[in-house]
C-alpha cells in the first residue's frame, strides 16, 4: 500500500554511511534529464501519466454525463457505447467514466496538496535541523526517529474521528505525516552543503541564520527534494485511497479512486467493471509514478542500480 | 549487549508516556467526545464513563488514575459497546491479528531477503528481471485491490479457498489474508535487500574475502549477508507499522475478527474509548517491536553497541 | 622444481567500456623466482595493480585476461573460479591498500583469521585459533589474546594492516602480493610495516611482489624492480643498478622527482605532461610525449623490451647511459 521502498533504500544507504550524510547535492542538469528519458520505463510512464492527468482534467467536459447525476434509465449497467456510458454505470446510476475521471482528479489534488505540505514541512524542518546541528539537530532527529516507527494512518484516522471527515483536514493530515523522510533527506543534504565555503562567507558577512537557510541552502536542495516528492506522491495517493476505501477519506458526493474501488469491490462478482475501471486507473497512476520516481533517482545517481 | 538493550528499553518509556498523556487529553477535550454533552449517549454508557473516568475528581488526579489504569492494562470502557471494555475487545481480537500479522511479518522478511539476495547475485540477468517484475505487482497494487481479485479468482471462480471468515481456524482460511498482507512487504524488503546486497558486494572487505579463496558460499553467507541485512532490519520497525495498518484492510475485507476490524468499526462509529485504547495498544506493540528490531540491529552492527 | 615460481607470458588485460576496449596491460612478460622480492613501480593507471588483480580473479566484470600466468608451471588464468579458490588465499595471497576497509566490520578478527585455515588447511576450529594467535604474535600485535576477539573498528589502522598481513601469511603462501600496503598509513607506521614484510617473507621464504609508486619503499625492500608505464614494463633491473643507472628516461624521471633534503633547488622536479590516456596511446613509445630525450624514431613505433645486460632490460630506443641521468629533469 505505501510505496516507499525506493525512499527507504536510499535512506538506508544514507544511514549506513557515516552519520547519515547524504550524497553530495546534485543539480537538475540536462545530463540527468537525458538519462531519465533514456530509461524506457520512465519515458513511457511520463507519457502515461501526462495522458492520465490530461484526461482527468479535461475529460469530464467532453462527456455526456457528469459524475453525480443519476441516469434513471440505467442502474449498474455494463459499458454501453451507444448510450454514452463508456465505463458503465454504478449502483446509483451515475456514469462510471465520469466518476472515475472525477475520482482521479480528487486523488491527484489530494496528492499534490499533501505533497506540498509534506515538502514544506520536511524541507524547513530538515534544513533547520541540519543547519543548526548539535543538540538541536539531535533532538529534532530523535523526534523524527520516534515518529518514523509509529503507524501514521492510525493517527490520521484518529484525527478524522475527532475532527470529522473534512477534505482539507485530509490533505493536511496526510501531508503532515509524510514529511518525515523528506526531513531526513534534507537534513543530510544540509549537513553536506553546510560545509561548503560560500556558507562560511555568508555567515562571515553577518547574514542571519534563517536568511542563510532560505537563500543559500534551500535552493541547493531542489534536486533531491524533487526526487523524493515524486516518490512521495504515489504513497500519498495510496494512503488516501486506503483511507477512502475504509470510509475515512473523502465523503459523498465527492469521490476518489479509493471510494470507487470500495464500491466496486462490493459488487465484484456481478458488476466487475465498477471495480476494474477505477482500479485500472489507480494502478496505472501508481505504476507510472513509481517508474518515474525510480528513473529520476537513477538519472541522478546511476550507480544506485 | 545487555546494557544496550536496557538503555533502549528505558528510552521507550518517555515515548509511551507522552502518547498516553496525549490520548488522555484528547479524551477529555475532543469535540463530540463523551464529556462534551453534545452527543446523546445511552445512559448505561454514560454511567460507565462517569464511573471509570472519575469526573468528580480534580484533573491531575484523573490523569494519574488514567495512567495507572493504562499501565495495568485497563483501557477503559467502550463508548459504543456497553457490554465489553476496550481491553476485552482488544484481547479477543488480538490472537487473530497476531496469527495473520505475525505470519505475514515473518514470511515477508524471509521471502524478501531471499529474493533480494537472488536479485543481487544474478543482477541484470533474466532471473533478476522476472523476479523484480513479478514483485512490482505486489509493490504497486494496493492490498484492497489484490484482495478482491484473489477472492474472485481463488474463491469464487476456482473454489479452492474460502473468501473470508475465520471458519474453524484451519489453514485454508488463513492463506489468502496472509498472502495479501505479505505481498507488498515482501516486495519492498526484496528491493531493499537487493540494493543493499549489491552495495555490500562491491565493498573492499568482500574483495579480501574473495582473495582468501574461501569460496562463493562462505563469502556471501558469512561475509556479505550480515552487513547487507542492516538496512532491512532497520526497516523492519516501520514495516511492522505498515503491516499493522495493512491488517486493518485485510481484516475488514476478509471478515476476520481481529483488532483491526474492531478499530475500523469503532472509528466509523466515533467510539472514542475504543479508538484511543486501540491506538495505545498498537503503540505499545510497535514500540516493543522496534525495541526488538533495535536489538537485532545491534547484533548485526557491532559499532552501534558502543554508542 | 625450477627457481621460477610465477611466469607471466604475453599477459594482457582488456576492459570493455562503452567507449571501446581499453588495454590496461599489454603483453606483459615477467618472471618471479621463489623467495624473490620484486617491486613493481608505476603511476596510477600504469596497470601495476590490475596485473595482479587479474591473477587473483579479482578484475571488474568487464575485464578479460589473455596470455599465460604460470604458477609452478600451471596456468592459473585458465582455472575456473572454483579451482582458483584453491590457489588464492593458499598459494598466492594478496594484501590491499586500505586497511580500514579491508576487514569485515561485522566479524571478529578471530573469525576472519581462522576461516582460511579451516577452508584451506582443514584445521579444526581450535587448531586454527592457536595458529592464528601465534601469527598475531608474530606480526607484532601487543596483547594478542585479548585483541583476538575484537572487531576491526576497535583497532588502529596500523594494527589492522598487521592483521591483514597475518591473514595473508597464515597459509604460508608461496607468493605474497602487496598492493601499496603502506600508502594509507602514517609515515612512522610505514617503516614498521615494511620491516614486517621484510622479516616475514625472508623467514618463510615467500616470494614478494610489492606494488608501489614510491621509490623510497622500493629501496629498502626489493631485490629486483620492474617499472611499468601505460600497461607495459619499460624497465627491469636489480634494485641497486636501477637507482644508480636507470636506463629508461621514465625511471630516471621518477627517481629525480623524489624530493631530497640535501638538494638545493628552487622548484620541485616534476615529470612534465600528463599520464597517458590508455584509449589513445601514441603510435610510438608511450612515454615519448613527456620524454626529455625523445628522438624521431621514438615516435614511429613502440620500442621493444631490449636486453641490456644479463639482468637488465629496458623498452627504449635510446636508453640512458650512466652520465645522462643528471640532465634529465626540467622544472
Amino acid at each position: 500500500m505505501i510505496l516507499n521502498s525506493a525512499k527507504r533504500e536510499l535512506l538506508e544507504a544514507e544511514l549506513l554511511s557515516a552519520e547519515g550524510l547524504a550524497p553530495k547535492g546534485r543539480s537538475l542538469s540536462g545530463d540527468a534529464m537525458r538519462r531519465l528519458l533514456r530509461n524506457k520505463a520512465a519515458a513511457l510512464s511520463l507519457i502515461v501519466l501526462a495522458l492520465l492527468v490530461l484526461i482527468a482534467i479535461f475529460g469530464p467536459s467532453f462527456l455526456p454525463f457528469n459524475y453525480e447525476d443519476p441516469d434513471w434509465t440505467s442502474f449498474r449497467g455494463p459499458p454501453d457505447f451507444a448510450a454514452g456510458h463508456y465505463f458503465g454505470t454504478d449502483g446509483n446510476g451515475r456514469d462510471l467514466l465520469a466518476r472515475t475521471l472525477y475520482g482521479t482528479r480528487v486523488s491527484l489534488t489530494v496528492a499534490l496538496v499533501a505533497t506540498l505540505v509534506s515538502v514544506l514541512i520536511g524541507v524547513l524542518y530538515g534544513a533547520v535541523s541540519g543547519y543548526f546541528g548539535g543538540r538541536v539537530d539531535a533532538i529534532m532527529m530523535r523526534f523524527v526517529d520516534i515518529m518514523y516507527a509509529l503507524p501514521y494512518v492510525l493517527f490520521v484516522i484518529l484525527l478524522m474521528v475527532i475532527f470529522g471527515r473534512n477534505v482539507y483536514l485530509l490533505f493536511a493530515a496526510i501531508g503532515a505525516l509524510e514529511w518525515l523522510t523528506m526531513a531526513r533527506i534534507v537534513r543530510g543534504q544540509t549537513l553536506s552543503i553546510k560545509q561548503r565555503e560560500f556558507i562560511e562567507a555568508a555567515r562571515a558577512s553577518g547574514q542571519r541564520s534563517f536568511k542563510i537557510i532560505l537563500k543559500h541552502i534551500v535552493p541547493n536542495l531542489v534536486g533531491p527534494v524533487v526526487i523524493y516528492a515524486t516518490l512521495t506522491i504515489p504513497e500519498i495517493i495510496a494512503t488516501e485511497s486506503f483511507l477512502s476505501y475504509l470510509g475515512f477519506g473523502v465523503q459523498e458526493p465527492l469521490t476518489s479512486l479509493g471510494t470507487l474501488i470500495a464500491e466496486g469491490s462490493a459488487g465484484m462478482e456481478t458488476t466487475p467493471w465498477i471495480l476494474f475501471f477505477p482500479a485500472g486507473f489507480l494502478v496505472a497512476l501508481l505504476m507510472s509514478l513509481l517508474f518515474i520516481g525510480d528513473g529520476l533517482r537513477d538519472a541522478f545517481d546511476p550507480k544506485d542500480r | 549487549m545487555f546494557r544496550y538493550a536496557l538503555r533502549r528499553l528505558l528510552s521507550t518509556i518517555p515515548v509511551l508516556w507522552i502518547a498516553v498523556t496525549v490520548c488522555f487529553f484528547i479524551l477529555r477535550l475532543a469535540p463530540g467526545g463523551p464529556f462534551d454533552g453534545e452527543r446523546p449517549l445511552p445512559p448505561e454508557v454514560k454511567a460507565n464513563l462517569a464511573a471509570h473516568y472519575n469526573l468528580d475528581k480534580p484533573l491531575v488526579e484523573q490523569y494519574l488514575i488514567y495512567v495507572g489504569d493504562v499501565m495495568k492494562g485497563d483501557l477503559g470502557p467502550s463508548f459504543a459497546n456497553q457490554d465489553f471494555t476496550v481491553t476485552q475487545q482488544i484481547m479477543s481480537g488480538f490472537p487473530y491479528t497476531l496469527t495473520i500479522g505475525g505470519s505475514a511479518f515473518v514470511l515477508a522478511t524471509i521471502i524478501g531477503v531471499f529474493i533480494g539476495c537472488l536479485g543481487a547475485l544474478y543482477q541484470n540477468r533474466s532471473a533478476d528481471y522476472w523476479l523484480g517484475g513479478g514483485l512490482l505487482i505486489g509493490l504497486v497494487m494496493p492490498s484492497f485491490l489484490i484482495a478482491p481479485i484473489l477472492q474472485l479468482v481463488f474463491g469464487n471462480e476456482l473454489g479452492w479457498l474460502p473468501v473470508g471468515g475465520w471458519g474453524d481456524g484451519s489453514v485454508r482460511f488463513l492463506v489468502l489474508p496472509i498472502i495479501v498482507l505479505t505481498l507488498p512487504h515482501a516486495a519492498r524488503i526484496s528491493r531493499l535487500m537487493r540494493g543493499s546486497m549489491i552495495e555490500v558486494m562491491s565493498q573492499n572487505f568482500i574483495r579480501t574475502a574473495k582473495a582468501k579463496g574461501i569460496g562463493p558460499r562462505l563469502t556471501v553467507m558469512r561475509h556479505a549477508l550480515k552487513p547487507a541485512m542492516m538496512p532491512v532490519v532497520s526497516y523492519l520497525g516501520p514495516a511492522a507499522s505498515y503491516l499493522l495498518t495493512g491488517s486493518l484492510v485485510v481484516e475488514s475485507i476478509f471478515g476476520l475478527p481481529g483488532v483491526g476490524r474492531y478499530f475500523v468499526g469503532a472509528a466509523l462509529n466515533r467510539d472514542y474509548g475504543m479508538v484511543l485504547g486501540t491506538v495505545i495498544f498498537y503503540m505499545v506493540l510497535i514500540v516493543v517491536l522496534n525495541l526488538l528490531v533495535d536489538i537485532a540491529y545491534a547484533w548485526l552492527d557491532p559499532k552501534v553497541r558502543m554508542r | 622444481m625450477t627457481d621460477t615460481l610465477l611466469e607471466l607470458k604475453d599477459y594482457s588485460i582488456t576492459f570493455r567500456t562503452p567507449e571501446g576496449e581499453v588495454a590496461a596491460v599489454s603483453k606483459l612478460n615477467l618472471k618471479i623466482g621463489r623467495g624473490e622480492r620484486v617491486a613493481v613501480v608505476g603511476e596510477s593507471g600504469s596497470g601495476k595493480s590490475q596485473t595482479f588483480l587479474g591473477l587473483m580473479g579479482l578484475l571488474a566484470k568487464n575485464g578479460r585476461t589473455s596470455g599465460q600466468a604460470l604458477l609452478d608451471g600451471k596456468d592459473i588464468l585458465k582455472l575456473k573460479p572454483r579451482e582458483l579458490d584453491h590457489v588464492r588465499g593458499k598459494d598466492v595471497a594478496m594484501v590491499f591498500q586500505d586497511p580500514m576497509t579491508a576487514l569485515n566490520p561485522s566479524l571478529r578478527i578471530s573469525r576472519q583469521l581462522t576461516e582460511q585455515l579451516e577452508v584451506h588447511g582443514g584445521l579444526s576450529a581450535r587448531a586454527a585459533s592457536t595458529t592464528a594467535l601465534d601469527m598475531l604474535k608474530r606480526v607484532g600485535i601487543p596483547d594478542p589474546t585479548r585483541r583476538f576477539n575484537l572487531y576491526p573498528h576497535e583497532l588502529s589502522g596500523g594494527m589492522r594492516q598487521r592483521i591483514v598481513i597475518a591473514m595473508a601469511l597464515l597459509t604460508k603462501p608461496k607468493l605474497l602480493i602487496a598492493d601499496e600496503p603502506t600508502t594509507a598509513l602514517d609515515v612512522t607506521i610505514q617503516a614498521q610495516i615494511l620491516d614486517l614484510f621484510n622479516e616475514l617473507t625472508a623467514e618463510m621464504h615467500t616470494a614478494l611482489v610489492m606494488i608501489t609508486h614510491d621509490l623510497g619503499v622500493v629501496a629498502g625492500l626489493a631485490d629486483r624492480v620492474a617499472v611499468m608505464y601505460a600497461g607495459r614494463i619499460v624497465e627491469e633491473a636489480p634494485v641497486d643498478e636501477l637507482f644508480e643507472n636507470p636506463a629508461h628516461p621514465y625511471t630516471a624521471a621518477l627517481h629525480a622527482s623524489i624530493p631530497r633534503p640535501d638538494q638545493d633547488v628552487d622548484d620541485l622536479a616534476v615529470i612534465p605532461g600528463r599520464p597517458p590516456n590508455l584509449m589513445h596511446l601514441p603510435r610510438g613509445c608511450a612515454f615519448s610525449p613527456r620524454c626529455a630525450h625523445v628522438e624521431d624514431d621514438c615516435i614511429d613505433a613502440p620500442p621493444p623490451l631490449d636486453q641490456l645486460a644479463p639482468q637488465r632490460c629496458a623498452a627504449c630506443f635510446h636508453p640512458l647511459s650512466a652520465n645522462q641521468e643528471r640532465s634529465l629533469v626540467h622544472g
